[in-house]
């Protein structure tokens, strides 16, 4: 039943550790590097065809920037012999550049030779550092510290500390196809799709992942996160491997990817986050990232080609979509993504989780206060977007069993065809957001701040959005009547698509509409100094910041609930 | 059952022998082996007996079938060559044999509807986009291949059975689909060149219909080559502008399988379409003219598919808004081109 929420802990479905994908891996870490590195150098080469003079210039090009990346945003991350190496790495070059010696392939040898260096660089930073005894402590840490906390705040007295009453689980809901992801983990390799809104999403799903019975999932984090020593701890023992997003380079994007791919093949779960980076403007992700996705399609042509045409060697995507009411990096997001698109005249950087200070406040409000988090798993996917059924095997619209092996196929065997991976990869990348829409909870919050917006939005038709969102907060108020009815229009629209499986919604939105707005005025970006959307004293509904309701508004955008206003 | 001894070797599949499908099994019959599916099962017989299909004479190592396992089976290649009405229908009876590794080539110029059960044109009267389909995307609904192109162009059949040169555009998002198209197809007298956009390519099929049966009636009415050059050019502005509303690149409309076919279909007697408004401007009705038709005239069909698109659009297209009310609200076409004058154009290029 998909109302029902999972309450209880998984049995581990690897019970000994050293079963776990990501612990081999680790104990593999030198020669998977080393692989890692190869297959890069294999693929670069493959890319300039094998001439000198292309690397050349691509090994310049990257020496360059690289340098340029040290000295123009240097961060605390980063090793301390960076200026070394890329120093050699420039008089190497020199040395060769210089050697007129040398014949065509003598050249493209010494060039390789350099391009070996920074795959193998490369791959070490960007590599995981998974330690097991780590990861055990952050989970214990996680879960212990986070139920005292709240047990501490829900429970009044002073053995409250002690009170079991309420777990984890209480505040975090877990709903879906959890069942068939804990089977299918086990039978082949699973890659994780969610929805990326807060910082706090990655330790979230890591948690999730535990509660269900998983064992870690790798994941490339944004090595900005590392900056933060907090972080750093969490995502290394979470299995977490670095993307560097200031090197754009082609040998570090190419490492990159093989590294994700490599690790597929290798059995490993992973977890990709495929709008890339938080969406700012609060929407659910409708243009993914396709870099890492297509990691996955190759993974799963290179397995097909190795022969694993058995569920052992298929892949899985399981999207899933997290919903707050809360988000607290909304001002800043939101401020981005408004500058971003263009107009808004101020930009001030304000990232709210800069600190480690900062976030253990908010964690301390967050479980002291309760603003509820579901996590929604979707049904897995083949890696072009078709179900699978408890087997793991592929089913077209009408049920019948199909092969994916059948995708890569032309003149009776396996083919490598970039265009169509890429073709492929954008295929995955719609099917993933068409079923993002599918399985998102509709929350009160999100109820009230749609419709709140959307009526501002009519009353002020004549104004684009940017002059919408200066308009002067004092002078906007909604009567409450006029409120609720166009609340309950946009519910009956969203039961309706419900019933077409288009949506889903959490449980409390089954009370009466009075009960839903309550719910939803209390705990819209419940903790932001202003709040999107209050009642005043003659009870109308008004707003602090308009920018921060049009942020909670987007979340249902996409459905084509605008028509209704 | 049809014969069954089919070899090994790698064969083409056409599926529909109208006179379109007949040429193109034709053309591909030059270089492989061909199995055509027809659903009568007097056709396949006719096809494997006497080599013939519906009096049309094919190449005698042509073998037909009415069996669409059988076809799947043999085949990684198949050419859709059925009218709109029924492709929905013949995908759906291809669902269960067609595999992803499956390539499927369409040359059908006409949409169709994606309306829930019930439910027609009559019914909803207004189409948004989602609910029109082009033939790729109903193959891509219906079925699990997802290799999917389209043939469009001028192309004729009467000019390309008597082996005359000409020229066809084969559009997919894949590349590995055009350059197995070019290879089956191209001949020293006929090009085939490759598009990306199939959206674009498909739509320009399409619409350019409905102004092959305006030209139709321009000559009809007897009027001469002004009359056609300002029926070509403002066609086409108006089919770049429903073209993009609906998904495809301006591109693609200025290309062979746009303008070369709408040229080519606005000169042709032969050319279903042109008939139609031809007949209709001498004085005949809709139904006396779709009567004595051997094939269906798509652009009938697509004026109408159209005109209830444009109800959701914010876009004119007063071309198929009075082709529309001529051919079912009985508005004279005298009346239908004055109004046409009259109506304030005054920009003449407003899309590049």
């Amino acid at each position: 039943m998909e109302e029902k929420y999972i309450k209880h802990r998984y049995e581990p479905i690897l019970p000994s550790k050293n079963e776990w994908p990501v612990v081999k891996l680790a104990r593999e870490r030198k020669d998977f590097i080393k692989q890692v590195s190869e297959k890069s150098q294999d693929r670069i080469l493959s890319l300039i065809n094998k001439n000198p003079e292309l690397l050349k210039e691509e090994l310049e090009t990257t020496l360059y920037r690289e340098k340029l990346r040290i000295k123009q945003n240097p961060w605390a991350v980063d090793p301390d012999d960076e200026q070394e190496f890329w120093g050699k790495v420039k008089s190497s070059l020199l040395q060769v550049n210089s050697d007129t010696k040398l014949g065509k392939n003598a050249r493209l040898q010494a060039y390789q030779e350099i391009l070996k260096k920074i795959t193998t660089r490369y791959s070490e930073e960007i590599a995981s550092n998974f330690k097991h005894q780590h990861y055990k402590f952050t989970r214990s840490v996680v879960t212990f510290g986070f139920s005292r906390l709240l047990n501490a705040a829900r429970v009044k007295g002073f053995r409250s500390i002690f009170s079991n009453q309420f777990t984890l689980q209480d505040k975090i809901q877990i709903t879906g196809e959890t069942d068939q992801l804990r089977d299918l983990a086990t039978k082949g390799t699973v890659v994780m799709v969610p929805t990326h809104f807060s910082n706090l999403d990655s330790i979230l799903i890591g948690w999730i992942i535990s509660v269900l019975g998983l064992p870690p999932f790798i994941y490339g984090a944004g090595l900005n996160l590392f900056n933060i020593s907090i972080f750093a701890y969490f995502m290394n023992a979470l299995g977490a491997y670095k993307v560097d997003r200031r090197k754009k380079n082609l040998m570090y994007l190419e490492t990159l990817k093989t590294y994700s791919k490599e690790a597929i093949q290798f059995g490993c779960h992973s977890l990709f986050f495929p709008g890339g980076t938080r969406s700012r403007s609060g929407m659910i992700e409708s243009k993914l990232k396709l870099g890492l996705l297509s990691t996955a399609i190759e993974a799963q042509r290179n397995n097909f080609q190795d022969e694993q045409n058995e569920i052992s060697g298929k892949i899985f995507i399981v999207p899933v979509t997290i919903n707050y009411h809360f988000v607290l990096e909304a001002p800043s997001l939101i401020r981005d993504h408004l500058s971003i698109t263009g107009q808004e005249r101020y930009y001030k950087e304000n990232d709210e989780f800069s600190t480690s200070y900062k976030i253990s406040k908010f964690l301390f409000k967050f479980f002291t206060k309760g603003s509820d988090i579901s996590v929604s798993v979707g049904r897995a996917m083949d890696v072009l977007g078709n179900y699978v059924d408890q087997d793991g095997k592929s089913l077209d619209k009408h049920g019948r069993i199909i092969d994916t092996r059948d995708y890569f196929m032309s003149n009776g065997k396996i083919t490598v065809d970039q265009q169509r991976e890429e073709e492929y990869t954008h295929m995955l990348g719609r099917r993933i957001v068409e079923e993002f829409h599918k399985i998102n909870r509709v929350f009160s919050s999100h109820l009230v701040a749609f419709t709140a917006f959307e009526l501002i939005q009519a009353k002020n038709q004549k104004l684009d959005l940017f002059d919408l969102i200066r308009l002067p907060e004092e002078e906007i108020f909604l009567p409450f009547e006029e409120f609720k009815s166009a609340c309950q229009v946009v519910y009956d629209r969203i039961l309706a698509l419900r019933a077409e499986g288009q949506i889903k919604i959490a449980p409390h939105m089954k009370r009466s509409m009075d009960e839903i707005i309550t719910h939803g005025l209390d705990n819209v970006g419940m903790y932001h100094a202003k709040r999107p959307l209050l009642r005043n004293q003659s009870g109308d509904i008004v707003t602090e910041d308009m920018s921060l309701l049009y942020f909670y508004h987007n979340r249902l955008h996409g459905y084509g609930l605008e028509k209704l206003f | 059952m049809a014969s069954k001894n089919f070899s090994k070797t790698k064969q083409i599949g056409v599926v529909g022998i109208g006179s379109f499908g007949a040429t193109i099994a034709n053309m591909l019959a030059e270089k492989n082996q061909v199995i055509v599916y027809a659903r009568k099962s007097e056709v396949v017989d006719e096809i494997n007996s006497r080599h013939q299909a519906q009096g049309r004479n094919l190449n005698p190592m042509i073998k037909a079938t009415d069996e669409p396992g059988e076809i799947c089976e043999a085949c990684e290649v198949l050419f859709f060559m059925v009218p709109s009405s029924g492709f929905q229908e013949v995908a759906r009876k291809f669902a269960p044999f067609l595999h992803p590794y499956h390539l499927v080539i369409h040359g059908t110029k006409g949409l169709c509807l994606n309306l829930p059960p019930g439910q027609t044109l009559d019914t909803v009267k207004k189409l948004r986009r989602s609910q029109l389909l082009t033939m790729s995307e109903v193959i891509q609904q219906e079925t699990v291949a997802v290799r999917v192109g389209c043939l469009a162009g001028p192309n004729l059949s009467t000019e390309l059975s008597q082996g005359q040169p000409a020229a066809t555009v084969v559009a997919s998002k894949f590349n590995e689909v055009i350059l197995e198209g070019q290879r089956l197809l191209r001949s020293d007298r006929f090009q085939v060149y490759g598009n990306s956009d199939i959206i674009g390519v498909e739509l320009s099929g399409v619409l350019k219909n409905i102004i092959a049966i305006a030209a139709g009636a321009l000559a009809g009415l007897g009027l001469g080559e002004n009359a056609k050059g300002l029926l070509i050019s403002r066609g086409m502005v108006e089919m770049v502008h429903l073209s993009n509303a609906l998904g495809g690149s301006v591109k693609s409309v200025i290309g062979l399988a746009g303008i070369g076919d709408l040229v080519a279909t606005c000169n042709s007697e032969n050319s279903r379409n042109f008939t139609v408004g031809y007949r209709l401007a001498k004085g005949e009705t809709l139904e006396q003219i779709q009567a004595d038709m051997e094939e269906v005239a798509e652009g009938i069909n697509t004026v109408k598919i159209i005109k209830a698109f444009l109800e959701t659009a914010d876009l004119r297209a007063p071309i198929t808004e009075n082709l529309y009310r001529v051919l079912f609200e009985d508005l004279e076409i005298e009346e239908a081109l004055q109004f046409l004058m009259k109506y304030p154009f005054n920009v003449d290029v407003n899309f590049v």
